[in-house]
């Protein structure tokens, strides 16, 4: 109990303390040492974990089991490499003139404000908790995306309100209709909320109410996961706020939400019986996949073509988790992993290519490993790991969720391939002359901060090839779960 | 309508009322008198939120009208008072569609509200199920402003008369949601508000109007 306490209070003490310390030079380093903070508790929480099984704590509000634990500390990782990476970025960027020191302060108190949000929808019991959770999610981040007041960067944070300000809403009509029929089983007040109080009596929620709340809820959170046709926010979100936000609401915000999708699909399932939730999961995961894969080829923005990348990418988790079962369950577990990690990785170089050379068109990058090596072959190995290059975790993952689908629905297997296969040839068509290009002879002022990438490449590397016992454990065990 | 206690006829009366206000919302295209019909959908809500606290003898409701009347009626009212003034927008231009048009589309959203509804409703227990259809359809209406409207505040106020739909569906069907639910979302619509207001100030620096045609070049 104390663990989680830790590791909600980390963050939201620290952004109370970087609020009032205002932009002093330590700064982006109590920022950092908030974040490995908020690690640390994770980690604990963690071993309490896989100690003593999944616990419940403070009056049943906060639950931890093996589905949300691995988020939890992955959730924690990302933030805390995030942080490292935004030292010497954040720097570059207020040297460049496009931050005061007023926005900076923002920047960094939204920065553990987004990383408290996320870390209680995680470990929240409570469905409407979770919902309150992402919303503060969206205000922290319109902070966030607006941060270099560029019309862009309004237009870009105004939709996301917009957009996920109407989507969000959807899911709490949905959350409504939920504590409506849990409300005749379990009676009013707190407890008809909590989500296991919820699974205990799954089978006897009423079946239509639920179908039609799902259908809210997948909207409501889909839009926030980024699920095409409720996309249209991401990419803008994406490209026009600072590179560290773009890591982690990929990294991070999209895999949230993902789960609280979940999480409600598996109450859904356990009352209807019937293919349907899976079904609406399957249609929007492929929609999502094809879709995004049509649009790579078609981007000139280097961070842009990552945004379209994660659409995809949650696509296909969605996709996965639609089929159910355990092996395609196991599988989009360790996608959500793999691409997480993954996906900032290639966020933390792009961000330092681009202001290497002033720009984020992609023709205008040209030669990096030749400018800077370790920042060239970080693009590279990333862009290969995401792509589903064997031997890393993500080639793992993709097989394994197309094994699932040859096997279950042999028509949408063939969809899925050949997105993959055009996402291939769009991605790496458009990063090899970034890597391997004439160089343009910019370089960086500063020293990248290439260990976090390194370290992110190196864990999805060990996952492809081998998965320490208690983590797949975990995801055999949240994959029987979830169903 | 013998049978049907008083308390659920007034509901039922301040259900019908706000509906008739979002209809209402979506025809008005002075700024000014949308955030009065904004007010008044929040003192429908907190008086008929008061009801059914009065009829189920459930104290945290009462907490719940209070802060709706406080919240809605006064407090975001008075917000974006301040803002029309200090940025000085009046007039809402023409939407993208012509009110008659758009009220049109309103009737077809309440009908398909109501067939959506009509089911969970049959379900529901408590005496304002009636009521649900309402609330779905103000949702809508309100999305519609959202979607049909040019300029900032307007689609602010929609998104705001959503949140009051979706507060009405929780206190007519359900009788009120937990009570940590319920602050932490009155909390996001106020600090979402506060944000927004810093924003319009820096959507007009930039574009010099709240007019978002200016919104054109993130394309895809």
């Amino acid at each position: 109990m104390i663990e989680i306490l830790a590791v909600l209070g980390f963050p939201l003490a620290g952004a109370a303390v970087l609020a009032i310390m205002g932009e002093r030079r330590h700064a982006p380093d109590v920022n950092v040492v908030a974040s490995l903070l908020t690690f640390a508790a994770a980690v604990a929480l963690t071993v309490r974990v896989i100690a003593g099984g999944s616990l419940l704590a403070l009056e049943r509000q906060f639950f931890v089991d093996s589905f949300n634990v691995f988020l939890v500390a992955l959730t924690a990782f990302v933030g805390f490499t995030t942080s490292i990476f935004s030292r010497p970025y954040m720097r570059v960027e207020q040297r460049n003139g496009r931050l005061t020191a007023g926005r900076l302060k923002l920047y960094h108190s939204m920065y553990q404000l987004f990383n408290f949000t996320m870390l209680l929808a995680l470990l929240t019991n409570n469905m409407g908790i979770l919902w309150v959770a992402l919303e503060g999610a969206t205000l922290a981040t319109v902070l966030l995306i607006s941060l270099y007041r560029t019309p862009a960067s309004l237009e870009a944070a105004w939709k996301y309100f917009i957009l996920c300000g109407v989507g969000i809403a959807q899911a709490l009509f949905g959350t409504i209709l939920l504590y409506f029929a849990a409300e005749k089983v379990l009676g009013g007040g707190g407890g008809a909320l909590l989500w296991t109080q919820l699974d205990d009596v799954k089978g006897q929620l009423e079946p239509t109410v639920l179908s039609i709340a799902f259908v809210f809820l997948l909207v409501g959170y889909g839009t926030k996961v980024g699920l095409v046709p409720l996309h249209n926010w991401l990419p803008d979100a994406h490209a026009e706020g600072p590179t560290p936000v773009s890591a982690v609401l990929s990294g991070l915000l999209l895999n949230v939400a993902l789960y609280a999708v979940v999480r409600c699909k598996v109450l859904v399932e356990g009352s209807l019986h019937t293919p349907f939730a899976r079904d609406l999961m399957i249609g929007f995961g492929l929609l999502s996949v094809v879709v995004a894969a049509l649009l790579l080829s078609r981007q000139k923005d280097v961070k842009r073509l990552f945004a379209y990348s994660s659409i995809e990418h949650m696509g296909i988790i969605t996709f996965a988790f639609g089929m159910g079962g355990p092996i395609a369950n196991f599988a989009a577990l360790l996608h959500m992993t793999v691409h997480s990690l993954t996906k900032s990785a290639i966020f933390f170089t792009v961000g330092h290519a681009a202001q290497a050379s002033g720009t984020q068109i992609m023709d205008e990058i040209r030669g990096l490993v030749s400018s800077s090596p370790a920042l060239g072959w970080g693009l590279m190995l990333g862009t290969l790991a995401i792509l589903g290059m064997p031997p890393f975790g993500v080639f793992a993952s993709e097989f394994l969720i197309l094994i699932t689908a040859i096997g279950d629905r042999p028509w949408a297997a063939a969809f899925f391939l050949a997105a993959l296969g055009l996402a291939f040839a769009a991605v790496f068509s458009k990063v090899q002359p970034m890597v391997f290009g004439e160089p343009t002879g910019a370089r960086l002022e500063v020293r990248p901060a290439m260990v976090p990438v390194f370290i992110h490449l190196a864990i999805v590397l060990m996952l492809g090839l081998w998965i320490p016992p208690f983590l797949a454990e975990w995801y055999r065990q949240a994959a029987r779960l979830i169903g | 309508m013998a049978g049907i206690p008083l308390y659920a006829q007034l509901i039922n009366l301040l259900a019908a009322i706000l509906l008739l206000l979002a209809f209402a919302m979506l025809a008005q295209r002075r700024v000014l008198s949308l955030v009065h019909l904004f007010a008044a959908q929040g003192v429908a809500l907190g008086v008929s939120t008061a009801i059914v606290a009065f009829a189920t003898h459930q104290p945290h409701l009462y907490a719940s009208a209070g802060l709706t009347l406080l919240l809605k009626v006064a407090l975001l009212p008075w917000l974006l008072h301040r803002l029309i003034r200090r940025l000085d927008v009046r007039w809402d231009m023409e939407g993208l569609i012509n009110v008659p048009t758009t009220m049109l589309i309103g009737i077809v959203l309440v009908v398909f509200s109501f067939n959506l509804a009509y089911p969970i409703a049959q379900l529901a227990s408590t005496v304002t199920r009636a009521t649900l259809g309402i609330a779905m359809a103000s949702v809508m209406l309100s999305f519609l402003m959202m979607i049909t409207r040019r300029k900032a505040l307007p689609q602010v106020i929609g998104f705001l008369a959503m949140e009051n739909g979706l507060f009405f569906a929780a206190t007519s069907a359900t009788y009120g949601m937990p009570m940590v639910v319920e602050l932490g979302i009155a909390l996001d619509v106020l600090v979402g508000m506060l944000i927004l207001g810093v924003f319009f100030f820096q959507i007009r620096e930039q574009f010099d109007s709240l007019d978002l045609q200016n919104f054109e070049k993130l394309k895809e």
